[in-house]
């Protein structure tokens, strides 16, 4: 298998995927991290919550994969996405692709990070000093 | 027909749980969503909503059985 997707309460390891989509063949690794960043709009960001519906975002991840195939001349595509609790500095995604020649890398790592965020069913709360909230859930 | 309908992210605070039982009159996904936003008129407040059949994302004319499973998708916010 040439893609490998996941979703995971578990930490993520990036060393372990970057070695997964390493091949003989690779000119170059292409590697997106995700971190849970400490503030937004100027709010301190105390922790994350993720949650997936996960048969459903697994079956999407895997239709970006394929088109990312279908686009650029990759060679292996790994999509690793956390759920539960994350505190500020933890990775709740990982994506790494390997290419023989790096433009087709990074472009579809930024298609395959950008297109996640649009259609896999998984939801992000910051929760904050003050209350929490569902990112991107109103207008 | 009876449809059990899933909820994540801001909807199953909006439910008030992660799943629903409703009587649906009609069979489309756009009678689904008429009767949720008839009960839980927040829904109107989201950004966009999504219904979601048997893990696919469904138009507002796909027909709708008792046996599949239907979830409610909020705006994703993964990543």
């Amino acid at each position: 298998m040439n893609t490998q997707i996941k979703i995971s309460e578990k930490p993520l390891c990036i060393q372990s995927c970057i070695d997964w989509v390493m091949t003989p063949q690779s000119g170059g690794i292409d590697v997106f991290i995700g971190t849970v960043r400490d503030a937004t709009k100027g709010k301190n960001v105390l922790r994350l919550e993720f949650e997936a519906y996960e048969p459903m975002a697994v079956k999407e991840m895997e239709k970006i994969a394929a088109q990312a195939f279908e686009k650029w001349p990759v060679q292996k595509l790994l999509i690793h996405h956390r759920t539960g609790t994350l505190e500020v500095g933890e990775v709740p995604v990982v994506i790494a692709v390997s290419c023989a020649h790096r433009d087709a890398a990074f472009e579809a790592c930024r298609f395959v990070i950008d297109t996640l965020k649009q259609t896999v069913p998984i939801w992000k709360k910051e929760v904050f000093e003050d209350g929490a909230t569902w990112v991107a859930a109103h207008p | 027909m009876k449809v059990n309908v899933l909820a994540f992210g801001i909807a199953k605070d909006i439910f008030g749980g992660s799943t629903i039982a409703l009587d649906l009159p009609g069979n489309k996904t756009s009678d689904l969503k008429a009767i949720l936003e008839h009960q839980f008129p927040r829904l109107k407040l989201l950004r966009s909503y999504m219904i979601a059949v048997n893990n696919e994302y469904a138009l507002d004319g796909h027909l709708i059985s008792e046996t599949d499973e239907i979830a409610i998708i909020p705006p994703v916010s993964g990543g």
